[in-house]
């Protein structure tokens, strides 16, 4: 499924993934660092509606469902993914989307090739009831690229409409651990919720609605998650909820935010449960944790080219179940397994290694954490097994690459998160966050921005539906009708059951060094229709 | 005068000739090595016939089994290497006290803490690459003895000594508390400081694996390999079982810790300080430990505060298959485990098709036929052949 705008993939990005394609690609030649001006489209929309100094700019703009917005992304050749977005408006009382494109530097080895088809996706709203109107494409290439549109475009299609609603104060609430030793995370979605709001209420301007944010400490216990829920629900101003950290936690306040049809939008939790207890209040933006088997296969399949793989596991529910997940689709993808093994053992992997040298497998997949995989890939080497080493995120840890050193060359994990680096579209969000909050993003922070973002949208549209200020059931309508939306993190829009469709997961290769771990390269992007 | 003074105590060693005294030594020795010999003899000769039966059905089970024959049994000879080691202490402190010491494997784990934490000050300091490999391992190891045997003889003190006449089952529930004690309070000070809760074990190099033989296996060949800190660990376990042989056979320490085994009443009339006795068991018991956490840590490459509680139980296991008491029963025992896991895991998943995983049911398959072998002989594989305590 290569759809959404969120295509564009850096040069770093691409580069990255033709070398572990094994140059199989077109190889882009003396690659300019990348630039990232996708993202600073998104304020340039945001301001041009807010302030209604946005005139037509140089190209024409046009009414019409598509053209309104215009674009110049033109992924070069060279590996530079060089596309300026440029808002335009009309400057009419209808602000009309405004609407960016994104280029397409598909992952393929054909994404070399998009460039010379200036993708045109070109969101233009007309202003009217539908927000379907949206997507015009006219890209051959990628014309999937263009479908999402980008979320402050599409707020800018509902600002003029809300604006005669009076609905005043509108809180979203955040629930994260702001204190503990989780707490650094858990700010980190407080403070992305936080600037979103900031961002909406800059071009909510003059409409007459304000958002604010409603902070809740959850201190990572279930308990006082739970607690925090039943106050968020008794304020009839709160209309969504960002959060929360853990999945624990949020499986514990979801029966209040449920009786009360509050939605909650979560940009962290990676538990199949958050979706699959039958809430229909519960969403979420990041991918789940059943599905990294199935994308760990695809990766090994399609970049690693493996044909035969020889699978471990810890013997816990998540190192099993992620392993017997890997193991379906890797057989249904023609990948040969030569053994499926489990193991507590924590040091001395001898007697495990020595039937996986006498199968020569192409990969190694282990189904568990860190503290089991360090070791077991030092003594791999040891051995001489050369293989190359897979497994789900229980492997992102600098701690990884402290017990394992050099021996980590050649080791991949799947992941429902990246570094904020990663995210081809946040690099405006990135800076926004260094200058408001002195720091740099921490991760889940662009996830709770792009909640945060879906709560305003939905709100703004289930106000639109019922002309007024919209019941908490209507938001949670709402939310499952928008069409699918770019985030800064992904394109997407929610399924039945509250999960990005579709979900964007990561493979990233481990670096050797426990103090670049943060740069750790992404290997590849996958993206995939979340369960039925 | 004093060599007066000194000519009884010649006489008494010289009760014994230089050939007993060697055959005291050096007879465990040919014990062990006929053990060794014998269970991968019996497991080897079990396997390839259980391969050449199935072979029938999949021709390729036979040439895989036979292929990775040599590899498992080095894989098995360094696994029950660690649990001789560790059981070594068990079976000392046993046949003394007639007590289990289970914060033994937390001895051990603390051996390989120090260990770690020489190996990252060495790091530090930049000596580590250019310091012979041999010399760091020594320095290494007295380190980690020392500090595990003192901490030994510290638990001995604090929480054994003092319940020593209580019911049998008191020092018990003592000593499985300290070894949680010992547990997280390494984990408190390893995540205080630098090496952290999985503490990276850096070792100078040692030079790559020796390659013993190379087998061929369809068009490819499998070698067979051994690597050069596995063979210290086990020329140091070797040596260990022959010093404490010696000491507790050939020494007036050895004598008063066998007078103390059998009768502390008696051996307490007979002016033997028997606290002192204990002590020191306590602190010979504790450095062997701290010696096999030096030399694991060292092979695997990594600690962490909780690793000692596996082996830990294993080695009880393996001093208890052997004859717990014996100390040349307790490397025997631990050989025998180390055969029976490395077998089991290595051949379970190959001869079911896959159906079982080998490495899943190791414990089971092992810890069954420990069963059996106790069934059939309670008082232990060497129980019986030398009724001597320690």
């Amino acid at each position: 499924m290569k759809r959404a705008s969120s295509l564009i993939i850096l040069a770093a990005l691409l580069l990255s993934l033709l070398s572990a394609c094994g140059g199989t690609a077109a190889k882009p030649t003396d690659s300019p660092k990348p630039t990232v001006p996708v993202a600073t489209a998104k304020p340039a929309a945001t301001e041009a509606v807010a302030t209604e100094a946005a005139e037509v700019t140089q190209t024409g703009a046009t009414e019409g469902p598509e053209g309104t917005a215009v674009i110049t992304g033109t992924a070069v050749m060279t590996g530079t993914a060089v596309m300026t977005g440029t808002a335009a408006t009309t400057g009419t009382e209808a602000p009309e989307g405004t609407a960016v494109m994104t280029g397409t530097a598909v992952m393929t080895g054909t994404a070399a090739t998009t460039g010379t088809e200036a993708p045109e996706g070109t969101a233009a709203t007309t202003g009217t009831e539908a927000p379907e109107g949206t997507a015009a494409t006219t890209g051959t290439e990628a014309p999937e690229a263009a479908k999402a549109v980008k979320i402050p475009a599409f707020l800018a299609t509902l600002t003029s409409k809300v604006s005669g609603l009076k609905l005043g104060t509108i809180k979203i609430a955040s629930q994260t651990p702001l204190s503990g030793d989780q707490s650094a995370l858990g700010i980190g979605i407080r403070n992305g919720t936080e600037l979103a709001i900031a961002q909406m209420n800059i071009a909510l301007k003059g409409t007459g609605v304000t958002f604010e944010l409603a902070p809740f400490d959850d201190q990572a216990k279930p308990e006082v998650g739970s607690a925090n829920a039943k106050n968020i629900v008794s304020d009839a101003d709160i209309l969504c909820v960002v959060g929360h950290l853990n999945s624990g936690v949020a499986l514990a306040a979801l029966p209040d935010y449920s009786n009360a049809k509050l939605v909650m939008i979560s940009p962290a939790n990676t538990s199949p449960k958050i979706t699959e207890s039958g809430y229909t209040n519960a969403f979420r933006v990041v991918g789940r944790d059943d599905v990294q088997g199935p994308i760990g296969a695809r990766f090994a399949s399609e970049t690693l080219k493996a044909t035969s793989v020889y699978i471990l596991h810890d013997k816990t529910d998540y190192g099993q179940g992620v392993a017997e997940f890997f193991r379906k689709e890797a057989e249904k993808l023609g990948i040969k397994v030569l053994g499926f093994e489990g193991t507590q053992e924590k040091s001395d992997f001898s007697s495990i290694l020595t039937p996986i040298q006498a199968a020569n497998p192409d990969l190694i997949y282990f189904g568990g954490l860190y503290p089991q995989a360090g070791p077991l890939l030092r003594q791999a080497r040891d051995r001489g097994i050369t293989a190359k080493f897979l497994g789900p995120d229980g492997l992102d840890s600098p701690e990884l690459a402290k017990l394992a050193g050099d021996a980590l060359a050649g080791t991949y994990y799947t992941s429902v998160a990246a570094p904020v680096s990663q995210f081809p579209d946040a690099a405006q969000y990135a800076s926004d966050y260094k200058a408001k909050y002195n720091g740099t993003a921490p991760p889940f922070s662009p996830q709770a921005f792009d909640s945060a973002s879906f709560c305003g949208a939905a709100i703004l549209q289930a106000a639109v539906n019922a002309k007024g200020k919209p019941t908490r059931e209507q938001v949670v309508t709402a939310l499952k009708g928008l069409p699918a939306l770019a985030g800064i993190t992904a394109s997407y829009k929610f399924n039945a059951k509250g999960d990005p469709d579709p979900g964007t997961y990561y493979i990233l290769a481990a670096n050797t060094d426990p103090a670049q771990w943060d740069n750790n390269k992404l290997a590849s992007r996958i993206e995939i229709a979340p369960p039925k | 005068m004093a060599a007066e003074a000194k000519a009884p105590i010649r006489r008494v060693s010289s009760q014994r000739t230089l050939a007993e005294l060697l055959r005291v030594i050096f007879l465990p020795l040919g014990q062990l090595f006929v053990f060794t010999v014998g269970s991968a003899a019996v497991l080897g000769v079990i396997v390839v016939v259980l391969a050449f039966l199935l072979s029938r059905s999949d021709p390729k089970i036979f040439e895989t089994a036979v292929a990775i024959l040599p590899q498992v049994i080095i894989d098995g000879i360094v696994r029950g290497f660690l649990f001789a080691t560790i059981a070594l202490g068990y079976t000392m402190v046993y046949g003394v006290l007639e007590f289990i010491n289970f914060a033994h494997g937390e001895i051990f784990m603390v051996g390989g803490f120090v260990g770690a934490g020489v190996a990252y000050l060495l790091n530090q300091w930049g000596v580590m690459s250019t310091m012979p490999a041999l010399l760091f391992v020594i320095i290494a190891v007295l380190l980690g003895m020392t500090v595990s045997g003192l901490l030994a003889m510290g638990t001995e003190r604090i929480a054994y000594r003092p319940l020593r006449n209580a019911p049998r089952l008191v020092p018990l529930i003592s000593a499985i508390g300290m070894s949680l004690v010992l547990q997280d309070a390494v984990r408190m000070i390893a995540t205080n400081t630098p090496l952290g809760f999985n503490a990276r074990f850096e070792t100078p190099d040692f030079g790559k694996a020796f390659q013993l033989a190379s087998i061929p296996l369809g068009a490819r060949s499998i070698p067979v390999l051994i690597g050069p800190k596995a063979v210290i660990f086990i020329v140091a376990a070797l040596l260990m079982l022959l010093a404490l042989n010696y000491l507790v056979n050939a020494t007036r320490l050895g004598k008063a810790i066998r007078a103390v085994a059998q009768d502390r009443a008696t051996a307490s009339l007979m002016g033997i300080n028997v606290n002192q006795i204990i002590s020191l068991t306590f602190l010979i018991g504790g450095a062997l430990g701290g010696a096999a956490g030096v030399l694991f840590g060292m092979n695997i490459g990594t600690v962490n505060p909780y690793m000692g509680f596996i082996p830990g139980i294993k080695a009880f296991t393996a001093a208890v298959l052997g004859g717990i008491g014996n100390i040349t029963g307790a490397m025997v025992g631990g050989i025998v485990l180390g055969f029976l896991e490395a077998f089991v895991a290595s051949y379970l998943s190959l001869f079911t098709g896959g159906a079982f995983s080998g490495a899943s049911y190791a414990d089971i398959a092992a810890f069954s036929i420990l069963i059996l072998i106790l069934i059939f002989r309670p008082e232990g594989l060497l129980g019986e052949a030398t009724t001597q305590k320690v």
